[in-house]
C-alpha cells in the first residue's frame, strides 16, 4: 500500500538541466542490491560527491545547499529521467523524500514508474518551469492534486494549474495498487485468454 | 478501416479498454534480466503475487555477468553483483519461470538470445524491463520497454494497462553506399532528426532499402528506436524473416496457417501514419558520434561541428571543427544487443584478418550469445579476433555500459558497437564514439578513427 498523496507542501530544488537521464539519477555502480531500498545514499551520486565511490559531498550540488536539505520536490528540465528503463531512479528518489517532480516534459517510462511509487510527476510549459526555477531560494511550493493546482511561496498570488491523468490521479490519491485493481478485472481477462488460446495455439504451446 | 501493422498487432491483443483511453494489453512473453529483473520477482512475491503463467516469463542473465574467458558460475565483472545473479536464479527457480543461466548453452544478451531461441515470433507482444526491447520489433513482435513494477503487473495479472502510442512511418530507399549498414542509418537518422525525432511513437520502418537488409541488420536498426525516442518499431515480416523464424523456433514445425497468418502482419496500402519520415540511403555515409548523445554524430569524414555545445566537447576533449579521422585511440569494443550478433562479427572479422591492433589500444569482443559464439568459433571468426590482438570475451553486456568494476580508464577514447555514448556510459570520464563493428575493427588496428577504406593494404593475407 503506497501513501496517498493529497495535498504536499515543500522545498523545491531546482536542476534546471534537460536529458536528465536515470543513470544520472542513480549510477549503476550506485545499484548494489537486489532490492528497491538501499538507494538513496546512491541518488545523483555522479553530481552529488566529489569523486566516483566517494560520499564527500560536492558544496556546489543543489541538494548539498543548506536551504534544500529537507527538499521533496525537485525541478527539472526538458526529457527528464530519460535512458535506462530502471526503476530504481524513481525509488531513489522516493526514498530520499520527494514526493513531487516537476519539469518540462518526462521520459515515458519514468513518468509511469513515478506514479506507480507514489512520485506525483507535473509537466509543466517550459515558461512556468523557468519562473519557478527563478524565484530567490528557498523555494515552497504548495502542491493540491484534487484540485489540480500548485502555487509558490515566491510568487503567491498566481496559482498555477496542471494536468493529470484521471487513472494516474487517482492511483496516487488513493495510493492504489495497480495490480489489485486489474484484477477487479479478472473474469473479462481470463475470458480474452481462452478465446485466445483457440485463436492463437502457437503463443500458449511454445514454452 | 485501413489499418498499420502496429494497429494491427495492437488489436490482436487488447483486452478490454480502461480509464484515460488506456487498454489492457495481453503479454505473450515476458523477458526479465538480474539487472532490473530479480527485483522485481521479489518484490511480487513480498506483494503477496504469483506469477499468473510462469511458462509465458524467461529470466536471462545477462547485464552483470563476467565477460572473462572461463568466468566462474556466478562471476559478476563487478564488486557486489554475484547478489544479482545468485538471487534472481533463486526466485526465477522458485517462481517456476524458464531460467537461461550463467551456464546455459543459450545464454547471452536478452534481446539477442529471445529472437535465436524463438522467445519471440512475428506478431507476438513482448515486454523486458529494459530499453532496447524494441529491438525485437524486427521480427514483427510488438515489443518494448517497461518498468520493473509494469513487469511485476504482467506477472500476475498476465496483461498490461498501456495507453496506444502516436504512429509514425520511417521510409528509407534506394541502394546504400559501400560500407554502410543498418547502424549507419540509424545513427543517420538520429543525427538528422534529433535524439527526441521519434516523439514517443510506434514507428514502422519501410523502404526498399529495410526490405534488403539482413534480419539481423534489421535488428540493429530497432534497437536504436528508443536512442530516437520511439515508444517501439517494428517492420513488417517477409520470407527472410520467416525462414529466420523456421531455423531458429525451437524445432517447432511452422504450419502453413501459421505463416499465412504472419504474411497478414503488414501495413495496409491506404493506412495513415501520425508522423512520415523519408531517408534516402544513397544519401548515408558511414557515421561516427563525437559527442554524449546518439544524435551528436556525423560522416567519418567530417569534422566536429562548427556549432557542437561547450559540455560535450570538453567532455570528449574535442574542439569545434576538428577532423574526426586521425584522433588516437585508446580502445575498442565490439558486442551489445546492437551490433553483438554473428554478422556484425562477421563485418568486423574481413577488416581484421592479417592485421593487428597496435600495443596502446586495448580491443575487446564479446559476442551477443553463447550461440553467437559458437557458430563464430566454428567459422574460426575467434581466431581472426585473437590474432588481432583483441580479447574474446564470455557473452553478456559486457563493455556497453559501466556498474562498477573493471573499465576502460578516465579520458579514453573509445570506439564502440554500442548504442549509448552519454557520459559515462562505458566507465567515469570514458569517451565514447559509437559506429558500426566494421568501423570500430578498422579503428583498432589503425589506433586512430578511421574507415575501413583508409587502412593500408595487408602485408600478408592469411590462408
Ligand atoms: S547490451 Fe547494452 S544496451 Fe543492450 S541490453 Fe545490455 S546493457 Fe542494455
Amino acid at each position: 500500500m503506497l501513501k496517498p498523496l493529497l495535498r504536499h507542501t515543500g522545498i523545491a530544488a531546482i536542476l534546471m538541466r534537460d536529458n536528465v537521464d536515470t543513470d544520472q539519477i542513480i549510477p549503476s555502480r550506485e545499484m548494489k542490491r537486489v532490492s528497491r531500498d538501499g538507494l538513496a545514499d546512491g541518488l545523483f551520486a555522479g553530481w552529488r560527491y566529489t569523486a566516483p565511490g566517494s560520499r564527500v559531498p560536492n558544496p556546489d550540488f543543489v541538494l548539498n545547499r543548506p536551504e534544500n536539505h529537507a527538499a521533496s520536490i525537485l525541478v527539472g528540465g526538458e526529457n527528464f529521467g530519460c535512458g535506462s528503463s530502471r526503476e530504481h531512479a524513481v525509488w531513489a528518489l522516493k526514498e530520499y523524500g520527494f514526493r513531487v517532480v516537476i519539469a518540462k516534459s518526462f521520459g515515458e517510462i519514468f513518468h509511469g514508474n513515478c506514479i506507480r511509487n507514489g512520485i506525483l510527476p507535473i509537466a509543466l510549459p517550459a515558461k512556468q518551469v523557468e519562473r519557478l526555477a527563478m524565484a530567490p531560494a528557498p523555494v515552497k511550493l504548495q502542491v493540491d492534486l484534487e484540485q489540480q493546482t500548485l502555487i509558490s511561496s515566491q510568487d503567491p498570488d498566481r496559482l498555477i494549474s496542471f494536468e493529470i491523468g484521471a487513472f494516474a490521479k487517482r492511483l496516487l490519491i488513493d495510493g492504489l495498487d495497480p495490480i489489485a485493481l486489474t484484477m477487479t478485472q479478472q473474469d473479462q481477462i481470463e475470458a480474452f485468454f481462452s478465446d485466445d488460446a483457440a485463436r492463437r495455439p502457437w503463443v500458449y504451446s511454445a514454452g | 478501416m485501413a489499418l498499420t501493422l502496429f494497429d494491427k498487432l495492437w488489436r490482436e491483443h487488447r483486452v478490454c479498454g480502461v480509464e484515460d483511453g488506456a487498454d489492457l494489453l495481453a503479454i505473450d512473453r515476458l523477458l526479465l534480466h538480474e539487472r532490473t529483473g530479480g527485483v522485481a520477482l521479489k518484490s511480487l512475491k513480498e506483494n503477496g503475487y504469483r506469477v499468473r503463467d510462469p511458462s509465458r516469463v524467461y529470466a536471462i542473465m545477462d547485464h552483470i555477468v563476467s565477460f572473462r574467458a572461463g568466468r566462474s558460475r556466478n562471476e559478476a565483472r563487478s564488486p557486489g553483483g554475484e547478489a544479482f545473479i545468485t538471487e534472481t536464479r533463486a526466485m526465477a527457480s522458485e517462481a517456476g519461470i524458464h531460467l537461461i543461466d550463467t551456464d546455459h548453452a543459450g545464454q547471452g544478451i536478452v534481446h539477442v538470445v529471445a529472437p535465436e531461441h524463438g522467445i519471440v515470433l512475428p506478431g507476438f507482444s513482448l515486454v523486458c524491463p529494459d530499453s532496447h526491447t524494441c529491438t525485437l520489433g524486427a521480427l514483427g513482435a510488438l515489443a518494448w520497454g517497461i518498468g520493473s513494477s509494469e513487469a511485476e503487473h504482467v506477472m500476475a495479472t498476465g496483461v498490461l494497462r498501456a495507453t496506444k502510442p502516436k504512429q509514425m512511418q520511417v521510409t528509407i530507399d534506394g541502394t546504400l553506399p559501400p560500407g554502410c549498414t543498418a547502424k549507419d542509418i540509424a545513427l543517420f537518422l538520429i543525427a538528422g532528426h534529433s535524439a527526441a525525432g521519434g516523439k514517443r511513437c510506434a514507428i514502422e520502418f519501410t523502404g526498399s532499402t529495410v526490405d534488403a537488409l539482413t534480419v539481423e541488420g534489421r535488428m540493429t536498426l530497432c534497437n536504436m528506436a528508443v536512442e530516437f525516442a520511439a515508444h517501439s518499431a517494428v517492420i513488417a515480416p517477409d520470407d527472410k524473416v520467416l525462414d529466420y523464424v523456421a531455423a531458429h523456433a525451437a524445432g517447432e514445425t511452422l504450419s502453413d496457417e501459421l505463416t499465412d497468418y504472419w504474411r497478414t502482419l503488414r501495413t495496409d496500402p491506404d493506412a495513415r501514419f501520425d508522423f512520415q519520415i523519408r531517408i534516402d540511403a544513397a544519401k548515408i555515409a558511414p557515421q561516427i558520434s563525437w559527442g554524449t548523445s546518439p544524435e551528436d554524430s556525423v560522416a567519418l569524414d567530417q569534422p566536429v561541428p562548427d556549432a557542437a555545445p561547450s559540455r560535450a566537447l570538453d567532455y570528449m576533449g574535442l574542439q569545434p571543427d576538428q577532423p574526426l579521422r586521425g584522433l588516437r585511440i585508446d580502445g575498442a569494443f565490439i558486442g551489445s544487443c546492437t551490433n553483438g550478433r554473428l554478422s556484425d562479427l562477421q563485418h568486423a572479422a574481413e577488416i581484421l584478418r592479417g592485421r593487428t591492433v597496435p600495443a596502446h589500444v586495448r580491443a575487446v569482443c564479446v559476442p551477443g550469445s553463447k550461440s553467437v559464439r559458437r557458430a563464430a568459433e566454428a567459422l574460426g571468426i575467434d581466431k581472426i579476433f585473437r590474432q588481432a590482438g583483441f580479447e574474446w570475451g564470455e557473452p553478456g553486456c559486457a563493455m556497453c555500459f559501466y556498474a562498477g568494476g573493471e573499465t576502460f580508464p578516465p579520458k579514453s577514447r573509445v570506439v564502440s558497437s554500442t548504442n549509448r555514448n552519454f557520459e559515462g556510459r562505458q566507465g567515469p570520464g570514458v569517451r565514447t564514439h559509437i559506429t558500426s563493428p566494421a568501423v570500430v575493427a578498422a579503428c583498432a588496428v589503425a589506433g586512430e578513427i578511421c574507415a575501413p577504406i583508409d587502412l593500408p593494404a595487408r602485408q600478408r593475407v592469411d590462408a
